[in-house]
């Protein structure tokens, strides 16, 4: 009898402390969900979004995700969100299509939906955050050659991947168009990998010999610019010629290291984060403009479909390399 | 009298013809770009060619016993994969141990694909397509879809390819000294002979006393072996392994045996066909991007080449064997 009179109490005391803490803060709760758990960029992405609930002060984030990239394992990970009754979703979804009921379920019951890294059906979501846009990377990979190139310039090439490959051959068409800013640099072919190590490696090994006088390599292409740079280290041209592009820190670590590449680029999975964290945060404010104020990352401004592009490609170079390359 | 016709079996009609094309294709691109002949660049195109010559020549063995093994590309990345991770795992093993490991890793892959054959008895084409997917597979599933990156890998690692000896690279002297072994093995041992005969007339081979499976196994393992092995030489000399290394090239190894005139119905074919297929295939992948021809012109080129060797092969292969024994009804 006493046990239970005092079991109560304390579950009305409970009860009251927690009405309590709902009162003073009812944390703004927004969940994460990413393509797959213990993979090193999705890691950095939630790093981030953990600074930016921490700068926010009233926000917590429940980071989840299926253990491997499938759709089916992130509908029930979105389904467990809603059972917590989160008050946003923001997503980096395995399929386009397949997480669309769901998410517009979600968005029924006054769940503001984003979707990040990889989109989602246009309806099933209200912005979508793309990493960067095309002309932003093909300016970016347009400068890193022109830093590399110095002052004096010279003759660039690009290293694609297959020569039907979309978003390459967008990326290419950018860097055309900013090209005439930068008169110092001449852009004398244009070669294609197709993104296969050897077929790479030799097509750079064959742009040396054609092109006496190259001093850069741009490498939008992840298996091209390692391959490239590779290239560039066995034909003893460290220092002569440079290899930029779009690569990952844990797979160019070594090549910076080795000289053959300066710096390169690609985006930053902390700022994806904490932009994702801040987009989702003001929407549950209430905020639903076609500009969305991301903290640090300044404004990100959305076109008519909902598709943002948040920054830049990030740099990296010999000072920060080795720190992003245990991150992904 | 003996000695003519073996060096006329030495050096057919088909070698010549491929030789001399490849020098005509050296003429012709030096006139367009001379540094292209000169002697340090084709010492490079032929490391580049290496791991395909190699390749080609295991793989004739194969085919000479009517059967195909498509899933070298895979055991080249599943091999290439292993080492590499062992090296992470064990940095101070030397260069030469690594390099026997792949090639013990190679042949139990390559024996898989033989039991299946020989054992079970299953047509190699499907039994290698389907370990092809396996092997690449298990490459996944070894590193998590991870990339092990040049700074990952040790320099004894690295270096071992790319060491020269007399102007040409380690690995160049290896694909040298497999092309040698293996034409020594073919022509002068007892089991190498048995391969032509296996695959000449296997129905003939049994009444001679000969397991046509066996055979069929030993080409898989030393299938298996090269592929092994040429799966360190990639990874070490491209310096990453992914789990798409060497994607398809199991196609152009084919495809340099058919160039070499290495019969698909079996039987017929020789070392210096399937290394010269290789050479000829390696200097198109070489020279065109250097004359500047367009990737869609390469590829049609590649392929109208194969197209051609596939018709001059199928009409030489009409003129048949000769008959010794009269047919029954006669």
């Amino acid at each position: 009898m006493k046990f239970k009179k005092s079991l109560m109490a304390a579950a009305i005391f409970a009860m009251g402390m927690a009405s309590v803490t709902a009162q003073a803060a009812d944390p703004v709760r927004v969940g994460l969900v990413v393509k797959s758990l213990g993979n090193g960029f999705f890691e950095a992405a939630r790093d981030g979004a953990m600074e930016a609930a921490k700068e926010i002060g009233n926000a917590e984030v429940i980071y989840t995700g299926p253990t491997s990239t499938t759709a089916e394992g992130q509908i029930e990970s979105i389904n467990a969100l809603m059972a917590q009754r989160v008050d946003a979703i923001a997503v980096s979804a395995n399929d386009p299509d397949a997480l669309a009921p769901i998410l517009k379920r979600a968005m029924d019951r006054g769940i503001k939906v984003i979707s990040w890294d990889s989109g989602v059906a246009d309806d099933a979501r209200i912005v979508h955050l793309n990493p960067s846009s095309n002309a932003l990377i093909g300016a970016m990979c347009v400068k890193l050659a022109a830093d590399v190139a110095g002052n004096a310039g010279g003759e660039i090439a690009i290293l694609s991947a297959t020569p039907t490959s979309t978003n390459q051959n967008i990326w290419i068409d950018e860097m055309k168009k900013v090209l005439p800013d930068y008169s110092q640099l001449k852009l004398v072919d244009t070669v294609y990998g197709d993104d296969l190590a050897d077929k790479s490696y030799r097509e750079t090994v064959a742009l040396l010999k054609k092109h006496p006088n190259l001093k850069v390599i741009v490498a939008p292409t992840s298996v091209g610019i390692v391959a490239a740079a590779q290239a560039v280290e066995d034909q003893g041209k460290v220092g002569e010629i440079f290899v930029t592009g779009l690569g990952l820190p844990s797979e160019l670590a070594g090549h910076v290291d080795a000289g053959s590449v300066k710096s390169f680029a690609i985006w930053n999975p902390i700022d994806l984060g904490y932009s994702a964290m801040m987009i989702a945060y003001q929407l549950t404010q209430g905020d639903e403009h076609m500009k969305i104020e991301a903290g640090r990352m300044g404004a990100i401004a959305f076109d008519k479909d909902g598709n943002g592009a948040m920054s830049d490609p990030f740099i990296y170079d010999a000072s920060n390399v080795h720190k992003f390359a245990d991150i992904f | 009298m003996k000695n003519t016709s073996f060096f006329g079996k030495l050096i057919s009609h088909r070698e010549w013809l491929l030789g001399a094309i490849i020098v005509l294709m050296l003429v012709g691109v030096g006139y367009t770009a001379p540094f292209f002949v000169t002697p340090s660049n084709l010492a490079e195109a032929f490391d580049d060619t290496s791991i395909l010559i190699m390749l080609a020549c295991a793989q004739m063995l194969v085919i000479l016993t009517r059967c195909i093994d498509l899933s070298v590309a895979s055991n080249i990345a599943l091999t290439g994969m292993c080492v590499a991770l062992f090296n992470v795992a064990y940095p101070e093993t030397p260069a030469l141990v690594t390099l026997i490991l792949s090639i013990g890793i190679g042949i139990v892959l390559g024996a898989f694909n033989g039991v299946l054959v020989w054992l079970v008895g299953i047509p190699s084409i499907v039994v290698t397509l389907g370990t092809m997917s396996v092997y690449r597979g298990f490459v996944f599933l070894l590193s998590d879809g991870e990339w092990v990156n040049a700074h990952e890998m040790t320099p004894q690692f690295l270096a071992l390819p790319r060491a020269t000896f007399l102007d040409l690279t380690v690995l160049s002297w290896i694909a040298i000294a497999v092309t040698l072994a293996l034409f020594v093995f073919t022509r002068f041992t007892k089991t190498g002979l048995s391969i032509f005969a296996v695959g000449g007339n296997p129905k003939a081979a049994v009444y001679s006393g000969l397991n046509v499976g066996k055979h069929q196994f030993i080409t898989f393992c030393i299938s298996g072996a090269v592929a092994g092995m040429c799966g360190y030489l990639w990874v070490s000399r491209y310096a990453v392994a992914y789990v798409e290394v060497a994607l398809a090239f199991e196609l152009q190894v084919v495809a340099a045996c058919v160039i070499g005139g290495i019969s698909i119905a079996g039987g017929i074919g020789t070392i210096w066909g399937a290394a010269l297929g290789a050479i000829f295939l390696g200097l198109i992948k070489n020279a065109l991007p250097v004359i500047g021809i367009s990737p869609f012109w390469q590829l049609a080129i590649s392929g109208l080449v194969i197209v051609l060797a596939v018709i001059i092969n199928s009409r030489s292969e009409k003129r048949g064997g000769r008959r010794i024994l009269r047919e029954a009804h006669q």
